[in-house]
């Protein structure tokens, strides 16, 4: 039957709201018809990626600042990490000519409205969807999370489309936004035991590889942190594309349950690891935070730097969101992480930072920040619990 | 041959064809046009200019600015054919303003062909055999 569009919804595609929102309005309904959408939605919340420079690029900063020239977001929108601490971004190393453009990107963002906390965890500083909230998300752990953590309903968007929500308050209805596309399609049993973030991050990147872009139904596990279940909803997403999983007895969505049933065993969990292992790493950058560290981890790490000293020639980044930094910085943790010599930073991560050519071994608890280390920045990895993240570092 | 349009637009060129998918991102250098990717069909070649067809695109969503660039560049492709849009190449289009359509079989359109791409109407004809 093809799109349908109302009153509202044409005038903003006819150019009656301004250049950006008819950009916008372009991009959701062409999305729309290319995947068969009837009609569009309001969404309530919306994240935008591509918000670093170093993936920006001049280009995509051109793209931002036209559509800020008269562009503003209809609904609670906010970003994904910078390639810098806003703030601190000297001490850090980042140079001047980036920190000139990457404020050039946040200052278009906030030209249009948008609150610019850069994080990929914006559940946890005030952009949290309630279960059954249709949003339009990019950042593809944020993405996980909110649809199965959560139970909110977001398609996989990608910055412009992301940004293109957040102009018109509207996405297309399809995919992710219709219930009989959020249903599990195969079983994982899991036969191993999982005790830190590390853990869920190696199940992740395991289920990931296995699963690829279809539904899984995970069963076994006893329970799980929020801190887990972002650590896992970041490498499940970036090892196999996942959306949406369900967990029993943990994730709030209903779902069929598939006969079909694999299994996942302390061995699996072990390879996933030797995989992330590259021998002949020479650990010279630790860093924690990917998705960013919560207030509890921060706590934790907080503690074990207490009047201890990183050691010479290495780097340490603890990478958070702002407002949590701020909170650390309350609570003296700021004062224990960065007195040891290690960097508590906002707004940024080790993925997405110009960090390439900066250091030669990363070691961390995130699966997801393997991955990136390894692409981008050419690095070589070791996967360890947090404990022993902080503990190389002060060896 | 019909198709569907996704951005509209009516322009005459040149097809460069390849049967490989394409990520812009990494794939394409934004400021040339070149396709860089390692052991692609059209390593070497500048889609500047050409109107592009390919099965379809791949890879990460930050592809759809290096179309922007190439654009602002002025190194764009004339017209993009094929055979199914994906998401990335069809943001790209629109921020960018260049005519694509899918939905064309195209095993029929010759390399180096010159060819009319009829966004507005989602057609694409062959002008020379």
């Amino acid at each position: 039957m093809g799109l349908t569009l109302t009153t509202e919804e044409k005038e903003m595609l006819d150019g009656k709201y301004g250049k950006a929102t008819q950009k916008a309005m372009e991009i959701i309904t062409t999305l729309g018809e290319i995947y068969g959408a009837n009609r569009l939605i309001p969404i309530t919340s919306v994240q935008i990626a591509g918000v670093s420079y170093d993936n920006l690029g001049e280009a995509g900063l051109e793209y931002l600042s036209e559509m800020a020239v008269d562009g503003h977001a209809r609904v609670l929108t906010t970003l994904n990490p910078a390639g810098m601490d806003m703030l601190e971004w000297k001490k850090h190393g980042i140079s001047e000519d980036f920190a000139a453009n990457q404020e050039r990107v946040v200052e278009a963002f906030e030209k249009m409205g948008v609150i610019t906390t850069c994080t990929c965890t914006p559940y946890l500083i005030g952009n949290l969807p309630h279960f059954g909230e249709h949003i339009a998300w990019a950042e593809s752990s944020a993405v996980c999370f909110a649809n199965s953590v959560i139970g909110a309903l977001t398609n996989r968007e990608g910055g412009p489309s992301a940004l293109a929500a957040a102009l018109t308050g509207k996405t297309a209805e399809y995919g992710f936004h219709l219930e009989e596309n959020r249903l599990a399609q195969v079983k994982y049993e899991i036969r191993a035991e999982l005790k830190d973030t590390d853990d869920f991050g190696l199940l992740g990147k395991v289920i990931g590889t296995r699963t690829g872009k279809t539904i899984p139904y995970i069963t076994n596990i006893e329970k799980a942190t929020t801190e887990e279940l972002k650590s896992f909803c970041a490498s499940i997403a970036t090892y196999g594309g996942v959306a949406i999983f369900h967990m029993e007895g943990i994730t709030p969505n209903k779902t069929t349950i598939p006969d079909k049933t694999e299994v996942v065993t302390e061995e699996d969990l072990r390879a996933a690891r030797v995989e992330l292992d590259d021998e002949g790493a020479d650990i010279d950058f630790i860093s924690v935070g990917c998705p960013h560290a919560s207030i509890k981890e921060i706590a934790e790490i907080a503690e074990m730097l207490d009047g201890k000293k990183v050691a010479d020639g290495k780097t340490v980044w603890i990478t958070t969101a702002k407002p949590t930094k701020d909170l650390a910085v309350k609570m003296g943790f700021y004062d224990k992480i960065e007195n040891a010599g290690a960097f508590l930073v906002a707004d940024a991560c080790c993925a997405v930072a110009p960090l390439k050519g900066k250091f030669t071994g990363l070691m961390t608890d995130s699966a997801k920040a393997c991955f990136y280390a390894r692409g981008k920045n050419k690095f070589k990895t070791e996967i360890r619990t947090v404990e022993q993240c902080i503990k190389e570092a002060i060896a | 041959m019909q198709g569907r349009k996704i951005f509209k637009g009516k322009v005459v060129g040149e097809a460069l064809v390849t049967g490989d998918d394409i990520s812009f991102y990494g794939g394409c250098d934004p400021e040339t046009g070149e396709i860089v990717e390692k052991d692609h069909h059209l390593e070497g070649k500048s889609v500047s200019g050409k109107i592009l067809v390919f099965p379809s695109g791949k890879g990460s969503t930050v592809g759809s600015y290096v179309l922007y660039a190439l654009k602002k560049a002025e190194k764009a492709p004339l017209a993009i054919v094929n055979r199914v849009m994906d998401p990335v190449v069809a943001v790209g289009c629109i921020i960018s303003e260049i005519p694509a359509v899918d939905q064309i079989d195209i095993g029929k359109i010759k390399n180096g062909q010159k060819i009319e791409v009829d966004a507005d109407n989602g057609v694409v004809t062959l002008i020379e055999g």
